[in-house]
């Protein structure tokens, strides 16, 4: 009880930040409008041979991987908003009250993931003009899946900041790892048309079934392998980095 | 109401062959009693901000411990927490949101229900000056403005100890008055302060008592009179037309002065066991030896002089 009310203080609190940061909410969609826009109509080409022939379809590969990749890269990037408040004070006046140690990252945690889902949002009725089409409940339970997703990268994100304790390490660090992770996740080309060793390494990255299982639920295949896989591979690792994410928080210091 | 044994905290700084440990604080024994403005006087990197933060449950000792309005310091953090309000030296407020906001949600943190907070909140506006600018975003506030909010969110739970690090770093001479008054609101209403500062000054006008502390050990303990009446003896400052090398030379080789120390261009500061026979001494010597004397003073001693004589250094040159 005190966990839920100590959250969603926190959480109201950086939810009206946001909400007073247009400018900054704006941007952050930006990058994604340009790829859908740039990006999506070549695909609808590359994949003929795949059997895609339509918009429709091409968008239906092409944005379940576009949120994947905000999901995961936003919730890293959530790390340089917590590095500005360490330093100026805002989480050690959280840390000396009696709030709880859980509640003060989860708070902060579920902003950023009510910020991904309401992106995710936008993207898919914004790709709705050029023919994509989804079923409610497929979408829903993407949307489920996706919110995992994003609060696992998020608490990731929160720990790796406060271990690395530096916002030019920090991007470099992200880069680094995103950008295999996503490459072998097949979130901008799907990985069928990847060789045989590239989808061997692929079968272990969790991010692999992520994008694979939310394809799947925006094609309508609510009972596709992948859905189930992706949520059990996820769920677990959301078990492993909250908490320690909360511990990196509860110990986060100048 | 906070009482520690044997408080230590040691830190790794550096990496690879270049790392080593920096002992912050070496043991600390502290006695504050209900109702008492306690000073921890010291230069900066004496350890004040490290003890502060161990009893405010920010970082675990290596050893130890404290006891804070009642709560065990390692076994109840919790209870600590509830009990104590902690204003970090740079405070911690977010640039956009306003300070009404901010003190509705510290009181909401502190588990205070809604309707009360928002109570407490219009009291602490009124009682800190902030009235006007309640519903301003704090990035527009002054420095003196930023630092009385941050005073009234470390208060708004009503704390039986409250913890300042540094409230007047930085400010100019009329925040600073203005702050002071508030330290003295605060313990006219019965709180418990505990207040690190670097400025003599601040320690002496608004501590009952101080402890002065240096590489992380405290040298010295007592009311701000008690520690000047320590250093028997009297002040006498002198200043010179020109160059005071000449008259220091001279002047430490007489037998009543205890210690010398070279101020600034042309001034000594004298310690002596009494002024009055001192004076007359000391200007017959600079006169003897054609030394041009500019004026001569008698001073009580200043915290400066107590830190002076208990570790060789001028706490406003370190």
């Amino acid at each position: 009880m005190k966990l839920a009310r100590d959250t969603w203080l926190i959480f109201q609190r950086h939810w009206l930040l946001t909400v007073r940061t247009p400018v900054a909410v704006a941007f952050g969609l930006a990058q994604p409008i340009t790829y859908l826009v740039l990006f999506a109509p070549i695909l609808k080409l590359a994949l003929s041979a795949e059997g895609v022939s339509s918009y429709a379809q091409a968008f239906r590969v092409y944005v379940p991987g576009l949120l994947t990749v905000m999901a995961v890269i936003g919730g890293m990037s959530g790390g340089f908003g917590l590095l500005a408040d360490i330093r100026s004070g805002i989480i050690e006046r959280g840390r000396v009250s009696p709030m709880s140690r859980l509640a003060l990252m989860l708070g902060r945690a579920l902003r950023d993931v009510t910020k991904v889902l309401v992106d995710a949002a936008l993207i898919t009725v914004l790709a709705l003009p050029f023919g994509l089409r989804v079923g409610l409940g497929g979408l829903l339970l993407a949307f489920v899946l996706l919110a995992i997703l994003s609060l696992m990268s998020t608490s990731f994100g929160y720990a790796l900041a406060i271990w690395v304790r530096n916002e030019g390490t920090l991007g470099q660090v992200i880069l680094t790892l995103a950008n295999p992770i996503m490459l072998l996740a097949g979130v901008l080309l799907p990985l069928t048309l990847a060789p045989l060793w590239m989808l061997r390494i692929a079968k272990w990255n969790p991010f692999y079934w992520a994008t694979n299982g939310m394809r799947a639920l925006y094609a309508g295949q609510l009972g596709a392998f992948s859905v189930w896989v992706s949520l059990v591979i996820l769920v677990g690792l959301v078990m492993v980095t909250v908490p320690w994410s909360a511990r990196m928080f509860a110990r986060a210091a100048h | 109401m906070i009482k520690t044994v044997g408080l230590r905290k040691s830190f790794h700084v550096g990496k690879g062959r270049k790392r080593s440990t920096v002992e912050a604080v070496r043991g600390i024994d502290l006695a504050v009693s209900e109702g008492e403005t306690f000073g921890f006087l010291g230069p900066n990197g004496a350890g004040k901000t490290t003890t502060l933060r161990m009893l405010a449950t920010l970082i675990v000792p290596d050893g130890g411990d404290a006891t804070i309005a009642g709560a065990d310091l390692r076994s109840q953090p919790k209870e600590v927490r509830s009990r104590v309000g902690y204003v970090a030296q740079g405070g911690g407020t977010w640039d956009d949101v306003t300070a009404r906001e901010e003190l509705v949600l510290q009181a909401r943190m502190y588990g205070i229900g809604k309707a009360e907070a928002v109570r407490r909140a219009e009291a602490a506006l009124e009682a800190f000056d902030l009235a006007d600018y309640g519903d301003r975003k704090c990035k527009t506030y002054s420095g003196g403005q930023r630092r009385r909010l941050d005073i009234a969110l470390g208060i708004i739970h009503q704390p039986i100890v409250l913890f300042l690090d540094e409230p007047t770093a930085g400010l100019d001479p009329q925040s600073r008055a203005h702050m002071w008054d508030e330290v003295r609101r605060l313990r006219d209403l019965g709180m418990t302060v505990f207040i690190t500062t670097h400025y003599l000054e601040e320690a002496d006008a608004l501590c009952d008592r101080i402890a002065i502390i240096d590489h992380g050990e405290i040298v010295a303990e007592g009311t701000p009179d008690e520690l000047k009446r320590e250093i028997s003896g009297d002040v006498v400052a002198v200043a010179l037309n020109g160059s005071a090398g000449r008259a220091a030379e001279l002047l430490r080789a007489e037998p009543y002065v205890r210690e010398l120390e070279e101020r600034a261009e042309g001034a000594l500061r004298l310690h002596v066991d009494a002024g009055a026979t001192a004076i007359p001494q000391i200007m017959r010597v600079l006169e003897g030896e054609g030394v041009p004397l500019g004026g001569i003073e008698l001073h009580r001693p200043s915290l400066d002089d107590v830190f002076l004589t208990k570790t060789g250094r001028s706490l406003r040159d370190s």
